[in-house]
């Protein structure tokens, strides 16, 4: 059973910006660096846009909260790292409680709400904020919990204008690690599925 | 590997090297400069080149320059633990006039102090780490592309001076990805040591009558002494003052003639500026964003990225101090650079330092509120 939904949507998402700040936020291990690199690379490769990826980390390999931050941007981009980020994907509850309150406040947040349990709702209403079952998604489309990301990415690219889904989905062809394309992209297309459903305002299936 | 690539600085850093002509890389891993020796293990056996992971930094450095004696164009890589390794041999390296490449990802220091954080505490010590007033040469990138650039130009400028040369990179330029075209090769200029020309017997490595001497490879029938001790034109060890002093003239005028080739700055909105900010590596980024930032509030703000650290760029400061009020110098330490700036600027303008030293980057936010103060 996968619930999705929507806490609140405000009057409308800021298509077609100059900049977009984008931050996947949750544990080494979940897939976010490859996530964000993607992203990235979809934008920057396939789209011709400036884009620039980076990353905040622990210094162990698993665990720990990290995130990987991309912006994308129609001008050169200077500072590399998010000021107000336009989407804030989280991953775990230590992500959510770290990464995601400087967030704009038009911007959007993506809660994975398999693993984040508590939520500060008075705060979520002042975003519009969805609340997906990202992991639990991924486990049932993939069988990798750590395709958590790419199913994020799915949500992303469904939900907004930042790049497109064919774009995405040519950035995984060409740089997904060797094996991993039709895994990423099944995680993909469940978010894409998810985001779909959102806009349709179904909110459970 | 030419076209557009979406790229990691060291990813660039690892093409560089190749791209100028490296062959050889001994190092032992460290964040955040790992990648760097990562993907030159898979790709230098592929062009007939060697990679070693050796036991520790000292001996990694004592390789590289076995190596570039044997004619082979070197590198490591390495973070602030691991430079300060290092000290012993690139003071030897200076010495003995071996040209090599040292990588330096700085990383939050002193100590361990923070290995996945940035910082840029290590300019002064990639000036004087190692003991004995020695000339050197450090290059400071702040993007993907111009860690791909320095790095070949690294090389062409230790291969030109026989000297080790320092890139002098920090964790954000090594760790972020942005989109590169990397050049074919016979795009870039890539120049090679000049070897002696004259038969063995004739051959004096450390000849104080040209600048630059030419450097046999060992191995090719030119046998001489190589030391870290006080040597002849022959190499062998000499207590002679009138032997030491044209040496150690030398081995600074080789450097010291050549500013203009070696010295290298960006200027921007400079013409009309009131304010000038001097940054380097990932905090010239922020410095740029705030001058664009202050420039829409109407602030006459001009910005002079420095591209190498060493020797220092005194005359695009001297300049700079020329010609406007307050400089204010962004870094990601307490004020390294900031003192060479005041050196130069003797008081004709006031100098003023933004810091951080917190293992985050200096935003543009905190340049701005320094401009507008």
């Amino acid at each position: 059973m996968c619930f999705v939904s929507q806490l609140r949507r405000r009057k409308g998402w800021r298509n077609m910006a100059e900049r977009y700040e984008i931050r996947l936020a949750g544990l080494g291990g979940q897939g976010l660096l490859l996530a964000g690199l993607l992203l990235a690379e979809a934008a920057a490769i396939h789209e011709g846009k400036h884009a620039v990826q980076t990353q905040s980390y622990a210094p162990y390999a698993r665990g720990g909260a990290s995130a990987s931050e991309v912006i994308i941007s129609d001008k050169e981009i200077d500072y590399p790292r998010a000021q107000r980020p336009d989407i804030v994907v989280v991953l775990s509850q230590e992500a959510y409680d770290k990464y995601f309150r400087d967030l704009r406040n038009d911007g959007m947040l993506i809660v994975d709400s398999s693993t984040v349990e508590h939520i500060d709702t008075s705060k979520a209403y002042f975003y519009e904020t969805y609340m997906v079952p990202l992991t639990e998604m991924a486990r049932q489309a993939t069988g990798r919990e750590m395709t958590a990301s790419m199913v994020a990415l799915g949500v992303i690219a469904g939900l907004t204008d930042i790049v497109s889904q064919e774009s995405l989905m040519a950035a995984i062809t060409t740089r997904a690690p060797k094996g991993t394309a039709d895994i990423n992209k099944r995680a993909v297309q469940a978010g894409i599925d998810a985001a779909n459903k959102l806009r349709e305002g179904v909110v459970e299936e | 590997m030419s076209g557009e690539r979406f790229l990691q600085g060291n990813e660039a850093c690892a093409e560089g090297a190749l791209a100028a002509g490296a062959r050889f890389f001994a190092g032992y891993p460290i964040t955040p400069s790992s990648e760097i020796g990562e993907i030159l293990s898979r790709r230098l056996p592929r062009v007939g080149g060697k990679f070693i992971q050796m036991e520790d930094e000292m001996s990694s450095l004592a390789a590289v320059i076995g190596a570039s004696l044997g004619g082979l164009k070197a590198l490591t890589a390495t973070s602030g633990p691991g430079f300060s390794l290092m000290q012993e041999n690139l003071g030897f390296a200076a010495a003995a006039e071996i040209p090599c490449v040292i990588v330096e990802v700085q990383r939050a220091g002193p100590s361990t102090g923070q290995p996945t954080s940035p910082s840029q505490g290590d300019v002064m010590q990639a000036r004087w780490g190692t003991h004995g007033d020695h000339p050197i040469i450090v290059l400071a990138p702040s993007s993907v592309r111009e860690f791909f650039n320095l790095t070949v130009r690294a090389f062409n400028l230790s291969e030109k001076y026989r000297t080790p040369v320092i890139v002098l990179a920090d964790e954000v330029i090594a760790h972020m990805r942005e989109k590169i075209a990397l050049p074919a090769p016979g795009e870039i200029e890539v120049f090679d040591r000049m070897k002696p020309t004259v038969p063995p017997e004739w051959y004096f490595p450390f000849d104080d009558t040209t600048e630059v001497p030419p450097l046999a490879s060992f191995g090719q029938g030119y046998r001489f002494n190589v030391t870290g001790v006080y040597h002849d034109k022959a190499g062998f060890p000499t207590m002679r003052p009138d032997e030491i002093e044209p040496w150690f003239e030398r081995i600074f005028a080789k450097i010291e003639h050549h500013l203009d080739d070696i010295v290298e700055v960006e200027r921007e909105m400079m013409e009309d500026a009131e304010i000038a900010l001097v940054a380097y590596g990932a905090s010239a980024r922020s410095a740029r964003s705030a001058m664009h930032a202050a420039r829409e509030k109407d602030l006459k703000v001009g910005l002079v990225k420095l591209k190498t650290l060493w020797p220092f760029a005194e005359a695009a400061i001297d300049r700079v101090a020329r010609k406007v009020g307050r400089i204010i110098v962004p870094e990601m330490n307490r004020g390294q650079v900031r003192l060479e700036v005041e050196r130069v600027v003797a008081g004709r303008a006031r100098v003023l330092g933004v810091n951080r030293y917190d293992g985050e980057i200096i935003s543009p936010a905190q340049i701005l509120s320094a401009i507008e103060e």
